[in-house]
């Protein structure tokens, strides 16, 4: 592979004392134009040794990892945000300058920079490459895909290149791992820096200038563009027709759907029951008390709140990651957009949206793929009314519970499965009408049009994706981990003080009696209006864990185990709560933001309490204005 | 006055100025809609809007509401391709 320099600029300089990466860590910018093959190269050049972040203050991701296979270790490569050019109109544009410029706190100054380039596209990539060139950090300009190219009749001569740039180039290929020798000779040069010799490159004050110098480099360079991918074309002609466009699409949204409501939900329910197994075989080496009680009741049972949305995470991803990796993912996006503009939201909320069905979390996660942030934050705020599978277990016992076996329409459909799907719709209402709300109200934003590049179909690689699963894996884990357990452990302690010492020794209180029991009749006024008694509210305060421990607390609360003697349980609910209640309870859970899973990962993904707090507020409102006017109906018509 | 939206899809047309908010226009500018640029319309997506569009090799989707803000060359010289 070429490798070229017209200058020996690189010096790695000691580092300035005090710097947060350690004495003997040096850093390397990873910077490229969306689509350029940039996360590819980055796993390549890092391999299993990353880490992901936030950058402080900001939404941005932030990707770094030590280098391997260069020859030293102690280079840490910081991947940048994908962006067009250093114009600071968005947020990944000033975190890459931020970074480059070593003002991002946090984060050193890099001591080089890695600019990768689609050698396909190279006359619009170079673009990006005057304004990085003239941050004045030594850098090397990778031409990407370079096996691509001169497979398809593409050509140029990095010699030639290198002198216009002033910077050395090579051809490098990240899928195929070729040409990154010369990254290596790059990183391990001993150069002094030579300000003589210091390139300068014309002033490029605007879009326009900057097109028409790539466009002058590119053609003195020698550059001649590859024929334009004919394959994607005529795949995209199958597509996007009129006709198998949208057919193809709902089958993938279809199956993406089935697959993760079939499999990943059995899967979750196994490994629940796995875990909860596993808990009650080990702590039956603890004495039977508090102690067995707090680590069964209370952080494994947290723990295993958390780790039972895994198997679905998982397969959500694997799936997102395949569709994305194949350059589908951008195709759904433009056929669902004239859909999605409705509620005033593009396309690529469409996917996102569609998770949720399965689980909230996975779902919010996936927002990431949508860039401009008000959208990205409007459908992290609608994503939680989407039915989730765990309302399912909380519908489904106040169904079997309350609604009559009525079937209509000579037993094709019947009362409860009406009352089912009215509950999805419901939520999905909600989502919409909030939504609309949202963007013309406090996240309009009208000045950032839709604009999406349609990438060229490509293989995914096993290595790509699997990396992504481990890190969506890790942040979920990481992340809401620590909340649900400490909230989860906070609940325990709630329902075993206040305690009392009797003839007996010290004792817990009944559930009743405990300080969450003593809630649960402090807030019975509130709930009264809606048809709720205190043991409901005792439900409620504790289903804010995860929707379905409500099912679990009620069978407690009942004095009966859901497991074995859910007829009992229906019976005393029957008899307990009035049919205007339970209808208000299923509408209360069908806004309800109860979920510390979801208000974790929100808390993250917005990087601010902000927003789950007022997504919280919010929802709460609305289910107990819809759960209050319910009620009322309900009793009216049928009380 | 013509402008992208017109393009049929297989037409190509020359870009004459985007009359966008600043922020918008430099965006596309740096993706290479930038005055003289050759532009085609190579899909539609099934409902009509958006439309894909291609510049410099790179394949963008606009909605109509961009696309009828970027003013085309009057002629139609660029219809065979």
């Amino acid at each position: 592979m070429s490798e070229c320099c017209a200058q020996p600029v690189l010096e790695l300089p000691a580092r300035p004392s005090g710097s947060k990466a350690g004495e003997s860590l040096h850093t390397v910018a990873l910077i490229g134009p969306p689509n350029s093959g940039k996360s590819t190269l980055f796993n390549r050049l890092t391999g299993l040794r990353q880490k992901v972040a936030n950058y402080p203050g900001v939404t941005v991701e932030q990707r770094m990892g030590l280098m391997a296979g260069i020859g030293r270790n102690d280079l840490v490569l910081i991947d940048l945000p994908g962006i067009y050019s250093l114009d600071p109109y968005s947020e990944d544009a000033r975190v890459s300058i931020d970074v480059l410029e070593g003002h991002m706190p946090g984060t050193p100054k890099p001591d080089a920079v890695l600019l990768v380039l689609d050698s396909l596209h190279l006359t619009r990539q170079l673009m990006l490459a005057a304004p990085v060139l003239q941050i004045g950090l030594p850098t090397m300009v990778l031409l990407n895909m370079s096996d691509l190219m001169e497979a398809r009749g593409g050509e140029v001569n990095p010699l030639r290149l290198a002198q216009e740039l002033g910077a050395p180039v090579a051809l490098v290929s990240a899928a195929k791992g070729t040409g990154l020798e010369a990254v290596k000779l790059f990183l391990n040069r001993q150069g002094k820096s030579q300000e003589a010799e210091q390139f300068t490159l014309p002033v490029l004050g605007n879009a326009m200038s900057t097109h028409r110098w790539a466009a002058q480099v590119s053609s003195r360079t020698g550059y001649k563009a590859p024929l334009s991918a004919q394959a994607t074309r005529r795949v995209d002609s199958v597509l996007l027709h009129p006709v198998w466009g949208p057919l193809l699409f709902l089958a993938v949204v279809f199956g993406v759907f089935e697959v993760v409501f079939s499999i990943g939900q059995p899967l979750s329910d196994g490994l629940g029951d796995l875990l909860a197994h596993f808990g009650s075989y080990a702590t039956n080496f603890l004495p039977d008390g508090w102690l067995r009680s707090l680590v069964l009741d209370g952080a494994w049972k947290g723990v295993t709140s958390v780790l039972v949305f895994l198997p679905q995470i998982l397969l959500l991803f694997l799936f997102i990651g395949i569709l994305e990796d194949t350059g589908y993912l951008a195709r759904a996006a433009l056929i669902a957009d004239r859909v999605m503009r409705v509620i005033g939201l593009n396309g690529k909320a469409f996917i996102p949206l569609l998770s949720a069905y399965a689980c909230a979390v996975p779902a919010i996660m996936a927002t990431r793929t949508i860039e401009n942030r008000r959208d990205r934050f409007a459908t992290i705020l609608v994503t939680p009314f989407m039915t989730c599978s765990a309302r399912l277990p909380v519908y489904m016992l106040l169904i079997a519970a309350f609604i009559p076996n009525i079937s209509f329409a000579g037993g094709l459909i019947g009362l409860k499965t009406i009352v089912m799907l009215s509950l999805y719709l419901l939520g999905f209402l909600a989502a919409l009408a909030t939504a609309r709300l949202l963007k013309s109200s406090i996240l309009k934003s009208s000045e950032t049009p839709f604009i999406l590049e349609l990438p060229q179909y490509r293989m995914p690689t096993l290595r790509g994706i699997g990396l992504r699963l481990m890190d969506r894996a890790r942040v979920f884990l990481t992340q809401a981990g620590t909340v649900i357990l400490s909230v989860t452990l906070g609940l325990w302690v709630l329902a075993h003080l206040p305690i009392t010492f009797g003839a007996g020794g010290m004792r817990t209180p009944e559930l009743a009696e405990s300080v969450i029991g003593r809630l649960g009749h402090f807030i019975e006024p509130a709930i009264a209006p809606l048809g709720f008694n205190w043991k409901i509210g005792i439900g409620l305060l504790s289903s804010v864990l995860a929707r379905e421990v409500m099912v679990g607390t009620m069978g407690t609360l009942y004095g009966a185990d859901p497991e074995t003697q859910s007829l009992s349980l229906h019976t005393a609910l029957h008899h307990d709560l009035p049919l205007g209640g339970a209808v208000a309870l299923m509408v209360f859970f069908a806004f309800a933001m109860q979920c510390t899973s979801t208000i974790a990962v929100v808390r993250r993904e917005t990087n601010s309490w902000k927003w789950p707090l007022l997504q919280f507020v919010y929802m709460l409102v609305l289910a107990y204005g819809a759960a209050f006017f319910t009620n009322w109906a309900v009793t009216a018509i049928w009380g | 006055m013509r402008v992208l939206s017109d393009l049929e899809v297989g037409e190509t047309g020359v870009l004459v100025a985007l009359d966008l908010p600043p922020g918008v226009q430099n965006h596309l500018m740096y993706m290479g809609f930038v005055p003289d640029a050759r532009v085609k319309a190579v899909h539609r997506a099934p409902a009509g809007d958006p439309t894909v569009y291609s510049v410099d090799g790179m394949e963008i989707a606009l909605r109509r509401e961009t696309a009828q803000s970027i003013r085309m060359q009057e002629n139609q010289s660029g219809a065979a391709e």
